[in-house]
């Protein structure tokens, strides 16, 4: 077996498991707030106001990564949400449960920013168009994942049940990403493509370093909650 | 239209739901710490008492 392969075993361990995110999760947390010092300096006090939106454009180092992190933690909840169903691998069950609230916590945040952002800019804080009404039917996915595992007393069937419901609202997904293409919506098309960006450098570096600084955010708020739920868990069997 | 109270209310907003939710997990494994040493020096002190 490589190295790479005994590494994922390893990871299936909760001991090895709890051992090696304590060591890691300082790392994690010091780059998280290196980048997200950068980034916002970059944002907030290097980066030109828009020429039509004004001042209000630097919502946007807040709004899209958290927009993009929501869409991103369901993916990979509802991937760890198979594995746990096709493999009963515990780690795996008590992570997808941990990125919920996460999750949950970065949707509603890119929903109150949008809404912020859109007061100016379109002139109203909501309006029922598909991106904004797809995103917030995320919203109520994640609260539905954390929901139902929270009826279950037997974690393993809790888990169970909540993969089962993050796997069937991977549909929306995609409705969120391409929503602004198929319907006629007030929400822009995406700033941020495979084929390269429109925006202006100056705007671009900010957003990008803000979309890793989340990521890591995410590594570490997952880490610590999953180390807590695994002595949770493990207490409750005694 | 002044777009400062925007800014400032999202970047708020930002903090505080970031903040929490870093911090509760933190605050949870603090209170079962706190539950499973309760529960061992309960467990030494029965241990004590019948020997």
């Amino acid at each position: 077996m490589n190295k790479f392969m005994l590494f994922i075993h390893k990871t299936g361990s909760p001991p090895w498991f709890y051992q090696f995110s304590g060591r890691l999760l300082p790392w994690v947390w010091a780059i998280f707030g290196a980048l997200a010092i950068w980034g916002l300096y970059l944002g907030l006090f290097k980066s030109s106001p828009d020429y039509v939106q004004g001042e209000s454009v630097r919502i946007m180092y807040i709004h899209v990564p958290s927009a993009y992190m929501s869409m991103m933690i369901y993916a990979l909840m509802a991937a760890m949400g198979f594995i746990g169903l096709v493999w009963p691998v515990r780690i795996t069950e008590i992570m997808m449960i941990s990125s919920a609230p996460i999750g949950a916590t970065f949707t509603a945040l890119a929903l109150a920013t949008g809404s912020l952002w859109g007061r100016p800019t379109w002139g109203t804080y909501w309006v029922w168009d598909a991106r904004l009404t797809s995103e917030l039917v995320l919203l109520f996915l994640y609260l539905g994942v954390i929901g139902l595992y929270a009826a279950y007393d037997e974690p393993r069937k809790a888990a169970r049940a909540a993969a089962l419901l993050a796997l069937v609202g991977v549909v929306n997904l995609p409705i969120i990403h391409f929503s602004v293409k198929w319907w006629n919506t007030l929400h822009q098309p995406p700033s941020l493509t495979a084929g390269g960006s429109a925006i202006d450098p100056s705007m671009l570096w900010p957003l990008l370093i803000m979309v890793v600084a989340w990521k890591f955010y995410y590594i570490a708020t997952l880490l610590t909650r999953t180390r807590v739920r695994l002595i949770e868990q493990d207490q409750r069997k005694r | 239209m002044d777009h400062g109270p925007f800014i400032l209310a999202s970047y708020s907003i930002a903090a505080v739901l970031l903040t929490w939710c870093a911090l509760a997990p933190l605050f949870s494994g603090r209170h079962l710490k706190r539950t499973i040493l309760n529960r061992l020096k309960q467990m030494e002190n029965d241990n004590a008492s019948n020997p």
